[in-house]
């Protein structure tokens, strides 16, 4: 266990070094100055050399990338050029947006998809089995911006239950929770609809295993066979997927985070590139890739858990 | 103890079993046989209530009285493990790969409420300990164990409730020879020791020959044949008994031509796989093949026996040239595949692997998968030409050229595994290396294919290498026998010579361990 634990953290550093390297190589080769990119046409001299220093932009390709990391590590992660505020401030911010609601999401997903996967799964071929296969691929066709009007309109608008968007800020955490729930039913919508069908093929195939017939000879009943044996061998798919829609969801909630005026990392990073703020982009793109590699590790973590035979590897 | 009468089974409108009757008294070892699809494991199925949905059933199936079709679903969960314990085929995935051995032995007694969870592993310890696993802790995952370990495991789990009747489905047929010898010998201590009544589903004569005090023959959903073992293997009185003794037995007529003029020549050959990997690091390299060497002459068949794991399989992919080899040297036709095979040598050396299910893709036509190794010709035939030639290569395992427009799934086992022979045929090769080639078939079947084998051999003039765990088949279709042995080949000779007069004590320990028909002077007719 300590060995693939071991091996799973320095996949993880690797990763991360490589990942800054191709990130900043990408600024790099961004053509003509950044500076004079970033200020326009009508910039002075002095500005743009104040702006080259400010952007680091100053002294060796190594000596400017070693300066990069060392400030993240540092947590100083440059001022925006656009908010005149440190980006580390604008992050921490948004990440308190983005972070809950990611997990608000994945949490209301995983809720939903579980026990409709499992039931599918066990009713194979059933009524049952057809609806849910009929609704989550409506759940995947719908458009989760649409989606996300519809819950404004009939929530907020008609019934008046949530107020249409915003943030109030973590002041009030239950109104702060209130005002995520609309886009964390919109977010996981789509998410649940495909892990449903994950954790009901995963689960099909694993019922069909030859160990299942073993337990149901040692007196299990269907549903003993399900809970006992089948449902962890299932999970080992399911993860795979839980994972990469918790990257996807910390990232990809631009488009809901816009529907419902959040101001998330997604709107950050969006509005960073609408703006030529590189330091925003440059800073935010290492931070979520450092989350989506910190997820897969979580993930390979988890696996090893549940799978003995990854503890040995 | 068990009374099956008149048990009916059909799924949907289709009749599967037709009035099925026997009865296994306590102590008593019951082997039903039968080849693939004549309803054994269905049988065995409906008496745990396991049989699939869509499946109607009529009769009777007492246990000490109580009829066992007659219960609920609540009722049959409370016997199976209980009353009734079962063992499946396939040890390698009979258990969840996600728990402990002990947890999967200790389950059978928890889940009937039987014992406290520290009572069970208690017990279950002396379950494993019963079937010779006492070297095993119980806190080993299944991916730690053998397949005969693994078969013994579910044999634990299977009576840990002291059952009064065990069913064993093909129990040993995933299993080498000295394994199955064991494994059969530990079921027989069971039933003598403990008096639990087992029911022997197999395909395989010579198994029940030497376990089963009663044998029951099944065909096509009847038992056309009982009685006590000697006796129904001695009268045969009904044809199908008389047709499986004989097929089980089947020495096809050959006559060896020797040609002292070598194809394929392996010389001082060694494989090795680098070790697994343990963390950042390898473990150490794993030697599959240790210094091989043999020959292979024009219009011979030679095979080549050893248990799994003993490196016949990496052998083989030498040979093909699939995998290359760290030293020594293959020849084929005299020219040397090391390391890489000469483009022109493929077409001269074909293969027909295992499985006719596996080997096959599904969307393809006949045509395409017969006609496929013509890629390895540097002037294929096209056209008429290349489906004259696909319809010669199926007239020759006497299939209709008519075939050639169908695809795999409308082919029985037996006929798929002619589709193979044909498309090893269609280059003309000199060599062909049969891997396995008859084990996934019935014995009918099996002696059909070995007849067409000796036939193709006779006509065309070809060598044939025959790998294979099966030790009867080697005998009946080989000239010259290699034994292999932990990456060596510990004897070859002439194969009358190996099998009447072993000389290696592990020749002799296979020999021992294969289950051997008795010989009837009726199953030569």
């Amino acid at each position: 266990m300590a060995r693939y634990l071991l091996t799973r953290a320095l996949s993880l550093g690797l990763s991360l070094i490589v990942a800054s390297v191709v990130i900043f190589a990408l600024i790099e080769v961004i053509p003509g100055d950044p500076a004079s990119y970033m200020m326009g046409l009508n910039a002075t001299e002095e500005n743009l050399a104040a702006l080259r220093t400010e952007l680091g932009l100053t002294g060796s390709a190594v000596e400017r990338y070693l300066g990069w990391i060392g400030g993240m590590l540092t947590g100083d992660f440059g001022t925006s050029y656009t908010y005149r505020v440190p980006v580390a401030d604008l992050v921490v911010d948004r990440i308190g947006v983005s972070l809950p609601l990611a997990i608000y999401a994945l949490t209301l997903s995983t809720l939903i998809a579980f026990p409709i996967g499992i039931i599918a799964a066990s009713r194979r071929g059933t009524w049952a089995d057809h609806g849910i296969m009929g609704a989550t691929q409506l759940g995947i066709a719908i458009p989760n911006f649409w989606f996300a009007m519809l819950l404004v309109l009939l929530f907020a608008v008609t019934l008046r239950w949530f107020s249409a968007g915003g943030f109030p800020g973590w002041s009030d955490p239950l109104a702060a929770l209130k005002a995520l729930t609309l886009p964390a039913v919109a977010l996981a919508l789509p998410q649940a609809s495909i892990l449903a069908r994950v954790m009901r093929s995963a689960l099909i195939d694993t019922l069909e295993q030859d160990y299942i017939r073993t337990a149901r000879a040692k007196g299990l009943s269907r549903g003993q066979a399900i809970r006992r044996h089948a449902l962890r061998n299932a999970l080992i798919p399911v993860l795979t997927i839980i994972g990469l829609q918790f990257s996807f969801l910390i990232a990809g909630a631009i488009i809901i985070e816009n529907v419902f005026f959040l101001p998330g990392l997604g709107r950050l990073i969006f509005q960073g590139i609408t703006q030529r703020d590189l330091i925003v982009v440059e800073s935010v793109t290492m931070l979520l890739v450092f989350a989506v590699i910190l997820v897969t590790f979580l993930v390979d973590l988890a696996y090893a858990l549940v799978d003995p035979r990854l503890r040995r590897g | 103890m068990i009374a099956v009468e008149e048990l009916s089974l059909a799924i949907h409108t289709t009749p599967i079993l037709r009035g099925v009757g026997f009865d296994i008294g306590p102590g008593e070892i019951f082997g039903l046989v039968g080849e693939s699809g004549s309803g054994k494991s269905l049988t065995a199925l409906t008496l745990m209530g396991l049989a699939p949905r869509g499946t109607r059933v009529t009769g009777t199936a007492r246990l000490d009285g109580t009829d066992l079709l007659g219960l609920s679903e609540a009722q049959m969960c409370r016997l199976r493990g209980n009353e009734i314990g079962m063992i499946f085929q396939e040890p390698m995935t009979a258990l969840n790969p996600l728990q402990t051995i002990g947890a999967q032995v200790a389950e059978t007694l928890t889940i009937h409420g039987k014992a406290t969870r520290a009572e069970a592993l208690t017990i279950a310890r002396d379950r494993l300990d019963r079937v010779g696993l006492s070297h095993l802790p119980l806190d080993r995952y299944p991916h730690e164990l053998s397949g005969g370990q693994r078969q013994r495991v579910c044999i634990a789990a299977a009576i840990a409730l002291n059952p009064r009747l065990l069913i064993a489905d093909e129990p040993t047929t995933a299993l080498d020879v000295t394994t199955q010898a064991q494994i059969l010998a530990l079921l027989r201590s069971l039933v003598r020791d403990d008096g639990l009544a087992l029911l022997l589903i197999t395909h395989d004569l010579a198994v029940v020959a030497g376990m089963a005090d009663r044998i029951a023959v099944m065909q096509a959903g009847k038992i056309v044949e009982t009685g006590p073992t000697a006796q129904v293997l001695a009268r045969q009185s009904h044809p199908y008994t008389r047709a499986l003794f004989a097929a089980s037995a089947h020495v096809p007529a050959r006559s060896p031509l020797h040609v002292p003029e070598p194809l394929l020549e392996v010389e001082r050959v060694h494989r090795h796989y680098p070790g697994p990997r343990q963390g950042l690091r390898r473990g150490p390299q794993i030697e599959a093949v240790r210094g091989v060497s043999f020959t292979l002459h024009r219009g011979e068949s030679l095979g080549l026996v050893g248990e799994s794991g003993c490196g016949k399989s990496t052998l083989t992919r030498a040979i093909l040239g699939l995998d290359p080899v760290q030293s020594g040297d293959i020849r084929i036709f005299g020219r040397s595949i090391v390391p890489h095979m000469p483009a022109g040598l493929r077409a001269g050396i074909q293969v027909v692997f295992q499985d006719p299910y596996g080997s096959f893709d599904p969307r393809w036509r006949v045509d395409r998968i017969i006609s496929e190794p013509f890629h390895l010709l540097s002037d294929p035939p096209r056209g008429e030409n290349r489906r004259a030639r696909v319809a010669d290569a199926l007239t020759a395992v006497h299939l209709s050229p008519d075939d050639m427009d169908k695809y795999p799934h409308e082919f029985s086992g037996g006929q798929r595994q002619r589709i193979a022979i044909a498309r090893a045929l269609i280059t003309r090769p000199k060599i062909i290396v049969l891997d396995e080639a008859v084990s996934a078939l019935d014995v009918s079947v099996r002696a059909r294919i070995l007849d067409l084998l000796a036939e193709l051999q006779a006509e065309l003039g070809l060598s044939y290498l025959f790998i294979s765990h099966d030790l009867t088949v080697v005998r009946a279709i080989t000239d010259r026998v290699l034994v292999m042995q932990a990456g060596q080949i510990v004897e070859e000779g002439p194969t009358a010579t190996v099998f009447d007069a072993p000389e290696h004590p592990y020749t002799r320990q296979l020999l021992a361990a294969a289950p051997r028909l008795p010989m009837v002077s009726e199953a030569i007719t």
